[in-house]
């Protein structure tokens, strides 16, 4: 103990008072968290408002639907996950695997306890345990999916692509009883930052492969497509989106604004994806297509069966990385269109009457804050532990 | 020449003599144009659709397409400027266009400042430091960058900050109050300042470049950071002492302050939401750039007995600077495309601009592919300057 204070915090006098200023400062922080979570907040804008903050004007009987939803969809991130893995499932000890898991998740269920704290319900805590219990179960589902003998001939893509029909069809069935423009809070972005990613794929696949695609004009429409989102800032996009978009589409069709937001992020994201996507491409030795070229494979193939595999596996952690800046983006869509998002919603209740120039505008924010922490965090460690497991630039 | 475009569509070779004449469907050269030809056409096609979207949708509305909006008159002001709202919408771009710039540079400097300590700080021995570093990190760059910027203008600026009449002033030194933040700046000619701050500049790096020169012949210590330090502050004095220049604090001045330089809530909430973000990222980015340097560096300047402070400076920060180089540029063209976000709190920079001239009635999409345009610019001249500092630091490899 006394050896790790000496090497750890009093290495030299200078280290000394460096110790005591930042526990000065580290404690002044904490007291004053301390404060604001449990004393001076008045959670109570929250509790009233919590409805509105997560799913906004949802209508309140078709609630079900929306729960359904996440437990599908987290259901089938579960099972593909598991179906990715290529060890299937390993018989281990139930601590072991309870050990890992709140190594995994503990801070979540941490912050989910200051959210419930905050939201002062347990409807709050029943939902995430019902999201948490699908993605467990989709889990194991998928490692049956590399350890049981007779599945194991079916493709993987076609494997993901059914049950993909899964959340699918429970978001469509939830988007044909109460539309979009019911939909808000939280669950917008949610929303708005899902459909956007899973567009955003095959956009910047086909960039990617365009920009180093050894016809010419493909390379010089990709180079220029990204090089031009890429100089753009996504706010003025969005703003553009806002006003200009109805003078290039036919004077029928009108564009709502979750369209318009959904069409931008799309459109940005692929750029940015596409840089990526190329670099993961860029770091598959050329030996790889030689050897498919040896094989006798045509360009199509070689591209689909043996370099892009490699290279989104090798760009993983930075696509998460995209992705969860997205999913931060999200909240632009708020400020540049008025959708009725979560930050939107969270700056607009401190105006209600019951807080009106009451000052709620520190726990609001706070709360939308928690939100966004919370996922971003949570997905950052877990592709920070992907990372490691895929060992990239380690081999 | 068959058998190599052959082998490029992946086919089995022909065996020789088998295609003297190649039919044109499976002549590869020919099939390639084609390819592309087709590729060309179906964007073509699309581009020429909008465009005639655009023109039906314009004609329609009796929309200008054209940049004539820029001679309008503004009709609106910019608050803490004397821009007035008969001047032209052209006068007010080139306003925001500076604003853009000032939060940009000034985001720019004090972000990659803040970003290195807290790059280091993540990497200290001392426990604490450590932790709260990471905990820095950790916190703001999981948070959206609007979020910040919400909290930074609703809550911190019009909301803590006293009134103009109870303003906070730390030192007598500030005013702080939620009609802006006034700081001590110099009394006088700008002009002359930083003709003063630029000479100085300029010998004090003469003088460090003859010390260094002087090392390399005799040997001896340099010592070339001091006297180039000397240099610099005995011209400042003696700038001060020739032209008079003094600093100016801020006072109270009834429902103002005089006196300093007065910046904007916005602009102050804009600066310090942006700094933050990107201070975060760029600590993650010193931090792997530290890491990245080789072990043997570090090691080396132990044998050498160069103190901690020594090895940092000397050995490990330049060499984790050239790591660093393309990934910081990436990061300062993010600030300065994040800077539009100004917008959403009124700060006038170039976004806010165009909103508002749009509002007025101005055609959005020039306006908007005009403030487009300018960030492409903008991003390009960033790009180049990184480039330019990347290739000049970047390793000479044989």
């Amino acid at each position: 103990m006394k050896k790790w204070l000496r090497e750890n915090l009093f290495r030299s006098y200078l280290d000394g008072v460096v110790t005591l200023v930042s526990a000065a400062l580290a404690i002044w922080i904490l007291t004053q968290l301390w404060n604001f979570v449990f004393v001076t907040g008045r959670w109570e804008i929250i509790q009233v408002n919590l409805k509105l903050l997560l799913v906004g004007r949802f209508p309140e009987e078709s609630m079900w639907l929306v729960g359904l939803s996440m437990i599908s969809l987290a259901f089938f991130i579960g099972l593909a996950a598991g179906s990715l893995r290529s060890t299937g499932l390993k018989s281990r000890k139930v601590t072991e695997i309870a050990i890992d898991v709140t190594r995994r998740f503990g801070l979540l269920l941490l912050l989910a306890a200051a959210i419930i704290y905050l939201a002062g319900t347990l409807d709050a805590l029943l939902a995430g345990l019902q999201v948490f219990a699908a993605l467990a179960v989709g889990r194991l589902l998928g490692g049956l999916k590399t350890t049981i003998t007779w599945l194991k001939p079916i493709p993987k893509a076609l494997w993901l692509a059914l049950w993909a029909l899964l959340p699918i069809a429970s978001i469509g069935f939830t988007l044909s009883v109460a539309s979009l423009e019911e939909w808000g809070g939280f669950l917008i972005n949610f929303y708005i930052a899902i459909v956007s990613i899973v567009l955003c794929f095959p956009l910047g696949i086909l960039l990617a492969l365009g920009r180093r695609s050894s016809f010419p004009v493909v390379r010089l429409l990709s180079t220029t497509y990204i090089e031009l989102i890429r100089g753009a800032p996504l706010f003025v996009l969005l703003l553009l989106a806002g006003v200009a978009l109805e003078f290039f589409i036919p004077p029928e069709i009108a564009p709502d604004v979750i369209f318009r937001s959904v069409t931008v992020f799309t459109l940005f994201t692929g750029a940015y994806l596409a840089e990526i996507i190329r670099g993961g491409l860029q770091s598959i030795p050329k030996g790889q297509t030689e050897a498919g070229k040896a094989l006798g494979l045509s360009t199509v193939k070689i591209i689909y069966l043996i370099t892009l595999p490699q290279a989104l596996r090798n760009v993983i952690p930075a696509q998460i990385g995209q992705f969860i800046s997205l999913f931060k983006d999200t909240t632009l869509a708020g400020a540049a269109l008025s959708v009725f998002e979560v930050l939107n919603i969270g700056k607009a209740i401190t105006k209600q009457d019951d807080f009106l120039g009451q000052g709620m505008i520190y726990e609001s924010l706070a709360f939308v804050a928690l939100l966004f922490w919370v996922g971003s965090f949570v997905m950052s460690r877990e592709s920070q532990r992907l990372e490691k497991k895929l060992g990239v630039g380690v081999r | 020449m068959k058998t190599r475009l052959a082998g490029e569509l992946g086919m089995p070779t022909s065996p020789p003599g088998a295609s003297s004449r190649i039919p044109i469907w499976r002549n590869v050269r020919f099939l390639r144009v084609l390819f592309q030809l087709a590729v060309l056409a179906i964007v073509g096609a699309i581009l020429a659709w909008l465009w005639n979207n655009y023109q039906l949708n314009v004609a329609r509305s009796s929309i200008p397409t054209n940049l004539d909006f820029l001679d309008n008159p503004a009709n609106f002001t910019i608050p803490g400027n004397d821009f007035d709202q008969s001047q032209p919408v052209r006068a007010a771009f080139v306003e925001g266009f500076f604003n853009t710039l000032q939060v940009a540079v000034v985001g720019i400097l004090l972000a990659t400042v803040l970003g290195t300590l807290v790059g280091i700080g993540r990497l200290a021995k001392n426990f604490l430091v450590r932790k709260i570093a990471a905990a820095y990190v950790e916190v703001i760059r999981n948070l959206p960058l609007l979020v910040l910027l919400t909290f930074m203008n609703l809550a911190v600026v019009l909301q803590t900050f006293p009134r103009i009449e109870d303003a906070w002033q730390p030192l007598d030194l500030f005013v702080i109050s939620n009609r802006g933040i006034a700081i001590p700046w110099f009394l006088g000619s700008a002009l002359n300042i930083a003709g003063v701050l630029l000479l100085a500049l300029v010998i004090s790096l003469l003088v460090r470049k003859l010390r260094q020169n002087y090392s390399d012949r005799t040997g001896k210590p340099s010592r070339d950071v001091l006297y180039a330090v000397a240099t610099f502050t005995a011209l400042l004095i003696a700038g001060w002492l020739v032209l008079g220049y003094q600093i100016e604090v801020p006072i109270v001045d009834g429902r103002s302050t005089s006196g300093g330089l007065r910046l904007d809530p916005s602009f102050f909430a804009l600066l310090v939401a942006l700094v933050l973000y990107t201070s975060s990222q760029i600590a993650e980015i010193v931090r792997g750039s530290i890491l990245a340097v080789p072990k043997g560096q570090a090691e080396a300047a132990d044998a050498l007995a160069l103190s901690g402070g020594q090895k940092m400076r000397l050995v490990i920060l330049p060499q984790a600077f050239r790591i660093a180089m393309p990934a910081l540029g990436n990061q300062y063209l993010n600030l300065i495309k994040n800077s539009s976000l100004g917008a959403s709190i009124s700060y006038f920079e170039l976004t806010q601009i165009a909103q508002i001239t749009v509002g007025n009635g101005s055609p959005a999409v020039p306006a908007f592919t005009l403030t487009l345009l300018v960030y492409l610019a903008i991003s390009l001249v960033t790009s180049l300057v990184v480039n330019f500092f990347n290739r000049r630091l970047a390793l000479v490899e044989r």
